[in-house]
């Protein structure tokens, strides 16, 4: 974080250590992470290594079963399914990420703002978040997708929308309990101004908690993500995407064509069940007094 | 009564087993008070849980034998144990709010222990738990029945949790650091009424402290434990006006008491000549009708009254008060971290409560005035190391680079006897005395003139207490600091202070030199509070 930035004097080198130390000290933990490392690398390498076109069609070969040729089979297109689902990675992964980093900054601005100068700030912002939370989520991010439009952007501003009030309601409660802290105070005296104090000093101290927010919030906005391309709004075919994947195979289950939906369903099942792993690791990473 | 036989009580931790209590060995008889003495992890309270078979998970007790009137507690079911806490061993904690719970009426909770142990029935429980707060002489008992927990002041509580482990009769008290927290005023009317308790009913108590004073005063025999050991046991008398283990001699000698100098309190060997200190008569601070009033639910309430008191240069003044009398505000106000609401803080002949606090942080004046807190963990940002906590004001206060800066707080370190090695660690890797120096360090890092010392030493061992009070006098010759002492110890006032100013309620009740007011108070809330501060030991040199 900033802090790091600021301080190229404080010891850091401990910082590669003590994350070997929490990956060894949790096995679980430890897959979590090897688990998001594949994810990662597929999202980045996926379309170098994916054996076929994601978008070429064969019609003589449209809706094969599994087979050596096509590990995942191919669809009403003849478009091979494994291919699309690595390379639908790094779109899926895309959204998430910039949408989750979207309301974590949003979200840690306004939350810390109203948990540390408090009053009509703090309830001003307090009942605008509590108007968002009123809304049943996903049809919010429908109506705001369908308002602005059907571009990938705008699936990422209206995922961050509906999470920003999780990130808001946690950053100001831990904010708001450390606000007189004593350390807080000694950073005034040490001559730090209040948005010092709140961003260097208090704010960081937030981040253990946070971090578990962010991973369980990747999930679900892979989830989102893929839910409003499955009812239309969202990513456009023929672009691979694995909620998009599932809705067009989701015609052939029916008749017995059942990989077209079962692929991209498993993979999105294994990005959100590596995220949600990854929460207690990542708090364990960030928090010092894990530290021994 | 109690007999306890080779306890040995081992807790099973990431680090292997570790052995809290090894192999000690007690004898309690009835009618009898025994305190145990020592600093904090030296086992005593580990020695009552074990009793009591409350052991946190992980902790076992071997090879023990416990025998309580011809009943084996180490040996006993949970079922039989259930039946013998309360009834036959009660147990007092050292947190009264933390010990009741805080979403029922006290007077159910102390229906609750009489319910279990079938003292009462449905129909006669409120007029018995009414009984048993009587007993404990809360006023206007049952009007007090309905309170929650957070109704009640700390003392108030802390005789709830008295009335609970009372209110089955039973014949052995066991009482956890009982007053710890608690102002000396209502230290003295809780002590004074568990050993009344104790004489008229004839029960055994085992009162655990760290406070010598307090162990002296009210208990028969004493054991002294250190790391999991009983160094010594015996009449409190002799234990402490003739301790033969030198851990002994060495905490009666560290205990801040009548006649001592700060340089007594340490070990003799480690005994410099203390320091010249010669305050001078220029003021450095003087603080005018200063008046804080806050917004209450029911009208503004005036923290502190309109105060007016002087610091001099180089000298240091005790501001002495139990809690609430506004001593924390005046001190928040002095370091610009709160406004006034009227009145002057002239600094150096320059009125700081003109500069608003919101933004003194900027103030070329910030760094002339510091402070040291209370709770060294609290003011110890935990994300921070030792070294980057001292550099801090440096960060924000001076030109320095990084090389200069961290030169700097080696010198610091040096300075207030923090070892290098331990800059690089994080606040929860370091001792209660440890932290302490880091929080002194960050606080004359700046060079300031003027030092607020906020409880400095509250929160530490004796010991360590000594070492913290020696440093601050010599770091205050050195570097010619004047200091605002806020204390509630007034036997560590008496020692450090020149002057002190006793508040009550938000206004001055009396000030003077520190060995006038003690010595001879005129007020009489002084005299209460010197009276209620429990004598430590003098230990009688061998003729």
């Amino acid at each position: 974080m900033s802090t790091a930035a600021a301080a190229p004097a404080a010891p850091r080198q401990s910082t590669l250590g003590h994350i070997a130390y929490v990956l060894k000290d949790n096995p679980v933990t430890m897959l979590a992470f090897a688990m998001f490392a594949v994810i990662i690398l597929t999202a980045f390498i996926g379309p170098l290594i994916a054996p076929y076109d994601p978008l070429a069609s064969n019609a003589a070969r449209a809706l094969e079963a599994p087979s050596w040729d096509h590990w995942f089979g191919t669809d009403n297109l003849g478009r091979d399914v494994f291919s699309r689902v690595l390379v639908a990675t790094r779109l899926d992964l895309t959204i998430s990420v910039a949408a989750v980093a979207l309301s974590f900054i949003a979200g840690s601005v306004l939350g810390a703002a109203a948990g540390y100068w408090g009053g009509w700030l703090d309830a001003a912002l307090s009942r605008i978040l509590d108007t968002i939370m009123a809304f049943p989520l996903f049809v919010l991010a429908m109506g705001i997708v369908a308002a602005m439009g059907n571009t990938i952007e705008n699936i990422i501003y209206a995922t961050a929308v509906i999470n920003l009030p999780f990130y808001a309601r946690l950053v100001r409660a831990e904010v708001n309990i450390r606000r007189n802290a004593g350390f807080a105070q000694a950073a005034k005296l040490s001559g730090n101004s209040d948005v010092r104090v709140l961003a260097l000093h208090i704010f960081p101290n937030a981040l253990p908690p946070m971090m578990v927010q962010i991973s369980l919030n990747l999930g679900w906005a892979i989830l989102n993500a893929a839910g409003l391309s499955f009812i239309g709004l969202g990513v456009r075919p023929p672009t691979p995407e694995w909620g998009i994947m599932v809705a067009e195979g989701a015609n052939f289950i029916v008749s017995g064509e059942w990989w077209l939906a079962f692929f991209p369903g498993m993979a999105l099942v294994l990005a959100v069940f590596t995220f949600n792993l990854l929460g207690d690791g990542l708090r364990d990473m960030v928090d010092p007094r894990r530290r021994t | 009564m109690l007999t306890i036989k080779d306890l040995n009580v081992a807790f099973r931790t990431r680090r292997g087993i570790v052995d809290a209590v090894k192999g000690i060995s007690l004898e309690l008889g009835t009618g009898e008070t025994l305190g145990i003495v020592g600093e904090s992890g030296s086992g005593k309270s580990v020695t009552s849980y074990a009793l009591m078979r409350i052991l946190d998970a992980g902790g076992t007790i071997k090879a023990a034998d416990v025998t309580y009137s011809g009943i084996d507690l180490a040996k006993a079911t949970e079922r039989q144990m259930g039946d013998i806490r309360g009834r036959e061993i009660s147990m007092i904690f050292q947190n009264p709010r933390a010990a009741l719970n805080p979403i029922r009426k006290v007077g159910h909770q102390i229906e609750d222990v009489l319910r279990r142990h079938n003292r009462a029935t449905r129909s006669d429980a409120k007029a018995k738990a009414i009984e048993a707060m009587e007993a404990v002489k809360i006023r206007d008992a049952a009007s007090r029945y309905e309170a929650y927990p957070f109704e009640l002041s700390g003392g108030m509580c802390q005789r709830i949790v008295i009335a609970i482990a009372l209110a089955c009769d039973p014949r052995l008290l066991i009482a956890d650091e009982p007053t710890t927290g608690l102002d000396i005023t209502t230290q003295k009317a809780v002590m004074d009424l568990v050993a009344e308790l104790i004489r008229d009913r004839g029960m055994s108590a085992i009162v655990i402290t760290h406070d010598l004073g307090l162990a002296a005063q009210y208990c028969d025999r004493i054991a002294v434990m250190k790391d999991g050991v009983i160094v010594e046991t015996g009449p409190s008398a002799e234990v402490f006006g003739a301790p033969k283990h030198a851990y002994t001699q060495r905490l009666v000698d560290a205990t801040p008491r009548l006649g001592a100098t700060t340089r007594s309190l340490l070990p003799a060997e480690a005994r410099t000549p203390e320091p010249l200190h010669r305050p001078s008569d220029t003021p450095l601070l003087e603080v005018k009708s200063l008046v804080k009033t806050f917004a209450g639910k029911s009208g503004p309430v005036q923290a502190v009254k309109g105060i007016s008191f002087m610091v001099r240069e180089g000298e240091t003044v005790g501001l002495v008060g139990e809690s609430g009398c506004g001593k924390s505000t005046t001190s928040s106000m002095v370091v610009r971290l709160m406004d006034p609401t009227s009145g002057q803080i002239l600094f150096a002949g320059e009125d700081l409560a003109k500069a608003p606090a919101a933004g003194f942080a900027k103030d070329p004046r910030r760094s002339k005035i510091q402070m040291v807190f209370q709770d060294a963990t609290d003011s110890l940002n935990p994300r921070h190391t030792a070294a980057r906590a001292i550099e801090e004001p440096l960060r924000q206060m001076t030109r320095d680079g990084g090389k200069a800066r961290r030169e700097r707080v080696r010198d610091l370190a040096h300075l207030v006897g923090l070892p290098q090695h331990l800059l690089d660690r994080f606040p929860h890797q370091l001792s209660g005395g440890q932290k302490a120096r880091v929080g002194i360090a960050r606080a004359i890092a700046v060079d300031p003139r003027f030092l607020i010392l906020d409880e400095p030493t509250a929160a530490l061992d004796v010991s360590i207490q000594a070492v913290v009070l020696n440093l601050l006098v010599d770091l205050r010759s050195r570097l010619n600091m004047s200091y605002l002492f806020v204390s509630h110890d007034l036997n560590v006032v008496r020692l450090l202070c020149d002057h002190v100013v006793v508040m009550q309620n938000g206004a001055i009740v009396e000030s003077g030199p520190v060995a006038t007011v003690m010595d001879a108070p005129t007020n009489p809330y002084t005299a209460s509070l010197i009276d209620a501060a429990p004598q430590p030991p003098v230990r009688q040199l061998a003729a």
